[in-house]
């Protein structure tokens, strides 16, 4: 059997400009930062406590946050140097306020010695999961779901699918892309690593076609490092939200993944390309996550691929790549699609960040429904998103309960698709939040 | 770099740039077919019914938008009006009633109701309907195409028995009728343009169209001359397919259909009026709500909790 399977395709979803400017731009790996900040909570799941105070000197890759609770990663100092402070920063995902260590760097940039290489026949899943978690990985994805739990399914579910996520499908974002061309080594070894933990019959590496590029050295690497067997190539056809779990699940294996339910309720499970490598990373070279790859792009001067280490603000990133092109007014955390925008330049790079989207922003008018359908044609969740818009706008926040409005995951789809210029996503994260009060006052 | 403060809005950031604007010029551009064909056919008559119906609709939406003290948008939406109505009434029709029959369309049955994306009828339609009863006799005196000369020869509708003809002359759209309906091929080529450019869906034109042919074999009659006589094709394309008056599920858009083939079929053999494409299409839109709501999609993930195999 071919390594390269048949390409496959959803009729959901949207067709969006892919403007992959950095497609061809090699990862660069920018000056240290002079100062960091650190947010306490880079995860799904609980936050960390400081393990280390003012005045601490630390070492790159020394802890300084941890917690007792399983879903959660710990944090690491990602230079040397001294905690100089902390400050308050607001979490994009959860727009919540969090703790952050600062640490201002020695210039030096000592590390910590590293844990011993492992072997891969020598450890133990324990061991193996323990390395991950010790590590502080999440998923690089943009979830940053805590990366030993999802691979630490409950015993009575057999996962026998094992789906590495190589779409990205964002607009602008091309660190993953970069990633598979420049360590696709280490992305396979990362892989390999997975397929010894959850033992499962298919690993599948999906890839969107726009990446052609990326599906042939991948295909190369399959075969050179002897995976053959093991690991099969998805291309899938270039759609958001493609990249996105659930659709992901439905797409390759036509399967739903129960409203409520994870991916390992119909046995699979999903990894980002990063994060294999990162795992690769953790294992072999004993190495905490302490820097990733950023795409800057949109308007600055030289959009780029950087190798940064988390923790630095976005101010040094968009300078680096040589400021702000013309009248842009709007900065980005993420891609366009579900990236967050930020008010200035002070937040810092955390282990979800994939990208810093520089755009001019176009102002636009609402007007009303006329019920062409398009949002329901893109919805990847087959949702009726101007039904809960409409349900929204009118408080009826119950009649959005029972219209499924927690199943939607806010891609966007729709809001980019509706010639109305309603913004959707906008109602149904006012009714979510509305329904979590709610909840809670009962 | 200096210090400053950026824009935070919701997101996505990016939009596909389409509106509702466009997408009504569109179907406007697609009616030029139908409309090429009116006056083609029947001359000066169809060119000033559709002029004058055409001004009456956006002066309309304009008068009343202000009174409304809302805004007025050319978004289109009020040319598409007064063409349609006008390319669903006789030729003959005195322009004084095309523009009565324009302006209740915009202003009792589109904006009465609280303006696009909130009128239940169809508002082309519902000013024909208001005009079938108000104006019996000159909504029912048919001519035969005569072009740009000046005389009308009285002739009897495609769909009344009295009346003779050929495929090819219903086909190519060389009949007496209403304006725009006359052409089966232009109008054909306009609802073709509209679904190559994902404007409409093919499920109401093919349900609608499909269940009339079904229906009329099943009868015993000639399906094809049903298909091409009267209003259903011009109906099928560009009214049945308003999507505020539609259903928005792809399920109910069939529905939808199917029961305004049903329906059509009904009145033009049982019922008093020869023709049955606009009244089937309103009462389908009275029940477009209805369908809306017990007619939902199945989320995906609404599925029992059980493991699949392996």
């Amino acid at each position: 059997m071919s390594i390269r399977l048949k390409s496959k395709s959803t009729s959901y979803g949207v067709k969006v400009p892919e403007s992959k400017l950095t497609a061809g731009s090699p990862i660069e790996p920018i000056p240290l930062p002079e100062r960091v900040i650190i947010p306490l909570h880079q995860n799904i799941g609980a936050p960390c406590e400081a393990v280390a105070k003012r005045g601490d000197k630390v070492l790159t890759g020394q802890k300084i946050g941890d917690s007792e609770r399983f879903v959660n990663a710990p944090i690491h100092a990602t230079i040397s140097g001294e905690i100089t402070g902390t400050t308050m920063v607001i979490n994009p995902p959860t727009a919540q306020l969090v703790t952050a260590l600062v640490i201002t760097s020695d210039g030096k940039d000592e590390w910590v010695e590293p844990e011993a290489p492992g072997e891969l026949e020598t450890l133990s899943t324990k061991e193996i999961l323990d390395r991950i978690r010790a590590a502080g990985l999440v998923g690089l994805g943009g979830a940053a779901f805590p990366t030993h739990v999802k691979l630490s399914p409950p015993k009575d579910k057999k996962i026998d699918t094992v789906i590495l996520n190589g779409c990205e499908c964002e607009p602008y974002i091309t660190s993953d892309h970069r990633v598979m061309l420049e360590y696709g080594e280490k992305v396979l070894s990362g892989l390999n690593i997975i397929k010894k933990v959850l033992s499962p019959d298919n690993i599948y590496i999906a890839i969107e076609d726009n990446k052609e590029d990326a599906i042939d050295h991948m295909e190369e690497l399959i075969t050179v490092m002897g995976f053959k067997e093991d690991f099969k190539i998805i291309p899938l056809t270039t759609k958001y939200p493609m990249g996105a779990e659930k659709t992901l699940i439905g797409t390759i294996l036509n399967r739903e993944v129960p409203i409520g339910g994870l991916p390992l309720d119909v046995g699979v499970v999903v990894h980002n390309v990063s994060t294999a490598k990162a795992i690769h990373d953790a294992i072999f070279e004993g190495k905490p996550f302490v820097e990733r790859v950023v795409t800057v792009t949109g308007a600055v001067k030289n959009p780029k691929n950087l190798l940064v280490r988390l923790g630095t603000p976005l101010r040094t990133l968009i300078e680096y790549c040589g400021g702000i092109d013309g009248k842009a007014s709007e900065v980005i955390l993420g891609g366009p699609m579900m990236g967050i925008s930020q008010p200035d330049l002070d937040f810092p790079v955390t282990k979800g960040t994939s990208c810093v989207l520089v755009k001019e922003s176009s102002p636009i008018r609402e007007q009303d429904c006329i019920s062409c359908g398009r949002c329901l044609e893109a919805c990847p969740m087959h949702l009726m998103p101007t039904v809960l818009a409409k349900y929204a706008k009118a408080g009826r926040y119950n009649d959005c309960k029972e219209a499924y409005i927690d199943d939607c995951f806010e891609c966007g789809a729709c809001a980019y698709t509706c010639p109305a210029n309603i913004p959707i996503v906008q109602y149904i994260k006012v009714a979510k939040s509305e329904l979590i009060k709610r909840a809670a006052n009962k | 770099m200096p210090d400053r403060k950026f824009l935070v809005s919701p997101g996505p950031h990016l939009w596909r740039g389409q509106s509702t604007s466009k997408i009504m010029y569109i179907v406007v551009l697609a009616l030029m077919f139908p409309t090429a064909a009116g006056v083609y056919f029947f001359g000066y008559r169809a060119l000033s019914v559709i002029a004058v119906s055409v001004a009456a609709a956006v002066l309309t939406e304009y008068g009343v938008k202000k009174l409304r003290k809302r805004a007025f948008v050319m978004d289109g939406s009020a040319v598409i009006t007064g063409l349609l109505l006008a390319l669903i009434l006789p030729p003959t029709i005195p322009l004084w009633m095309a523009a009565v029959g324009s302006v209740f369309s915009i202003a009792i049955v589109k904006e009465a109701f609280g303006g696009l994306g909130h009128n239940i009828f169809n508002p082309a339609l519902g000013g024909r309907a208001f005009m079938t009863a108000s104006f019996a006799m000159e909504m029912t005196t048919w001519v035969l195409p005569m072009g740009f000369a000046a005389d009308a020869v009285t002739s009897a509708t495609p769909l009344s028995e009295r009346f003779i003809w050929e495929y090819k002359d219903l086909f190519l759209g060389n009949t007496g009728g209403s304006i725009g309906e006359t052409s089966a091929l232009l109008i054909l080529i306009g609802g073709l343009l509209l679904l190559a450019l994902g404007i409409i869906n093919w499920r109401i034109p093919v349900a609608y169209i499909g269940t009339v042919a079904l229906l009329t074999l099943a009868l015993g009659q000639d399906a094809i001359f049903h298909i091409l006589a009267g209003g259903l094709m011009l109906g099928a394309f560009f009214m049945a397919t308003d999507y505020v008056t539609s259903p928005i599920t792809a399920r109910g858009r069939i529905i939808f259909g199917i029961g305004a083939g049903i329906l059509t079929v009904v009145i033009r053999r049982f019922g008093g009026l020869p023709e049955g494409v606009c009244f089937s299409i309103l009462l389908m839109n009275a029940i477009t709500p209805l369908i809306d709501r017990y007619v939902k999609v199945r989320p995906y993930g609404l599925v029992k909790k059980v493991r699949s195999e392996g």
